[in-house]
């Protein structure tokens, strides 16, 4: 009981730190939107689908996927300052139950995950996108993106703390997520890239994220056609990907924790 | 009453090749305050972040507020609160939110921690402040307010890191008058600081450590008197010859006497009344005497006869305003 409190305590604090750091509360506003309008218009202009289907109704899943992806370095950063600014030994001379440092964190990403696809989502809406599989599909879709971005952060907890502090948490998170977001189905359709790259595309756990959501949306999904396991059978590839994260990366920071913390 | 609130038992650690304690005894009974005296890198912190649960000993034992620090931390949290020397509240919550969450996090429930948050914050003069973000506090106030995030679940035994390093003069005195008033209700304080005044303004006891060893222990007053004892030093009206030998049967060593026999001074174990005695002695050998004075040694006195290094933090103490 004391445990699920300092957890909701923890989560609520760490919300408060978003709402009053502006780059990181941008990151989840108003980059979704800048991001959803210029990949919609300016891509949306050049980018043909194998198989027809209007790049709008593509992009917005992909989307969904990029936002996520670096909104949950948010973890990584506010970690990282928080065993920066010594607030962590506060909480360790307390009474609390330990394990809400680390996960507090991660439960204010799937907050702020949410925050960041209601923003995607609403502008996707505004500018023509439509989830056509009915509204539990739709939900399934949304709790997909939900449970990958959640496991992503357990990864960003260990980056923030084994990095120096939050500016070099931002700049490896950045360096890490970025072209593993990029180099996936998300933006473009991956028949055209170069072998190797499409091979690492199709295995990409973003990619299998992306079309699960896609055919969940009943939305264009090219990769349909692709004949790679992960690209048949995306909605079982995303579960495995999503639960082998949290397998390997909670662990794993729940151990660089202690070490980082006792001494 | 007399039970240790605070008790280690040969306390070692070691960070690599670095032996930051080599088997160091503390013991502070209830309702006392204990200062833990050194200069930096000593290896106070060290010993105050394994009594507060944030470090573990490599070997020896601890016991704080009637569990042992290793195997019953979680019965220790219970019982401390700490305010470390590096500051460790939050920085974009305001002062009222850090101490609600402090509060909260040490097992108050939601209105119980608003209500202590609001008297802490009038009881350190910061409820102008209360909702303005940490960051935009001075050191003074960012230490007051670490120092009441410490006392949210009002707890028996305190540990302060250096709880003056930094401020200036007024601050300092400020938090002298806070600390004493907190011992006044009965908790018993750890202090650890590298200010020889602090110590002997505000400790019952005082433990000198150095390189992670104890080099001394006991009362101001008794480490005072370990080290050489006072110094007398007299000024006659006019010059005496006699007045050397009447001071002898004083005297712990050699009477020194100014050249124009005005000015005597000499080592003296300083006794009760000592002031008064010695002027009857000279006024019964008709000797009229100006100025009497009784110098008792400093801590840094003290210090310096100790280590063989004076306690090299004094002159260049940084200030932040207040």
């Amino acid at each position: 009981m004391k445990g699920l409190r300092d957890l909701l305590v923890l989560t609520r604090r760490n919300l408060v730190h978003i709402a009053r750091e502006p780059l990181q509360l941008s990151d989840v506003t108003v980059q979704p939107v800048l991001f959803t309008l210029l990949f919609v218009y300016v891509f949306g202009a050049g980018v043909v689908l194998p198989g027809g289907g209007s790049y709008t109704s593509f992009a917005i899943a992909g989307l969904l996927a990029i936002n996520l992806t670096t909104s949950a370095m948010g973890t990584a950063v506010g970690l990282s300052a928080d065993l920066g600014n010594g607030v962590i030994e506060r909480f360790r001379t307390l009474a609390m139950w330990r394990p809400a440092v680390l996960i507090g964190r991660t439960f204010a990403d799937v907050l702020t995950a949410m925050i960041c696809s209601a923003f995607v989502a609403v502008t996707g809406l505004i500018v023509g996108w439509r989830p056509e599989g009915g509204v539990l599909a739709a939900l399934g879709g949304f709790g997909i993106f939900l449970l990958f971005s959640y496991a992503l952060s357990w990864g960003c907890a260990c980056l923030g703390m084994i990095s120096k502090g939050p500016e070099s948490a931002q700049s490896v998170g950045l360096v890490l997520l970025f072209p593993l977001a990029i180099v996936s189905n998300a933006l473009v359709p991956t028949e055209h890239m170069p072998a190797a790259l499409r091979t690492v595309a199709d295995w990409n756990p973003i990619s299998a994220v992306t079309s699960s959501a896609r055919n969940l949306f009943s939305n264009p999904n090219p990769s349909a056609s692709i004949h790679t396991w992960p690209m048949q059978h995306p909605l079982l590839a995303s579960l495995l990907w999503s639960l082998a994260l949290i397998a390997l990366f909670a662990p794993l920071a729940t151990h660089l924790y202690r070490r980082r913390t006792t001494g | 009453m007399t039970e240790s609130m605070i008790e280690a038992e040969a306390l070692r650690k070691r960070f690599g090749s670095t032996v930051a304690l080599d088997g160091v005894d503390l013991e502070v009974p209830a309702g006392s305050i204990l200062g833990l005296l050194g200069p930096n890198g000593a290896g106070k912190t060290t010993a105050v972040r394994i009594l507060t649960t944030l470090s573990l000993p490599d070997g020896g034992r601890a016991r704080v507020a009637g569990h042992d620090v290793v195997t019953e931390a979680d019965a220790v949290r219970h019982g401390i609160g700490v305010t470390a020397q590096e500051a460790t509240l939050d920085e974009l919550l305001t002062g009222r939110e850090n101490l609600e969450l402090v509060g909260r996090l040490g097992g108050l429930r939601r209105r119980q921690a608003v209500v202590r948050a609001k008297e802490l914050l009038a009881q350190f003069d910061l409820l102008d402040a209360a909702d303005r973000l940490l960051k935009t506090y001075s050191g003074g106030m960012r230490r007051r307010l670490d120092l009441a995030a410490g006392l949210v679940a009002h707890p028996p035994v305190l540990f302060l890191d250096e709880p003056t390093t930094g401020l200036d003069p007024t601050s300092r005195v400020r938090m002298w008058a806070i600390i004493r008033g907190l011992v006044a209700e009965g908790v018993t304080l750890l202090l650890t600081t590298q200010y020889l005044d602090e110590a002997d303004e505000l400790a019952d006891g005082i433990v000198v450590i150095d390189h992670g060893r104890v080099i001394a222990s006991g009362t101001a007053a008794e480490l005072k008197a370990k080290t050489g004892g006072a110094r007398l030093e007299v000024t006659l009206s006019e010059p005496r010859p006699d007045a050397g030998e009447a001071l002898e049967e004083f005297a712990a060593g050699p009477v020194h006497v100014s050249r124009d026999g005005r000015e005597l001074s000499a080592p003296v174990r300083s006794v009760p009344g000592l002031a008064t005695t010695i002027v009857r002695a000279l006024d019964e050998a008709a000797i009229t005497v100006d100025h009497v004075v009784v110098h008792q040694p400093s801590l840094d006195d003290v210090f310096f006869a100790l280590t063989g290094h004076p306690s090299e933090v004094t002159p260049e103490r940084q200030e932040v305003p207040a």
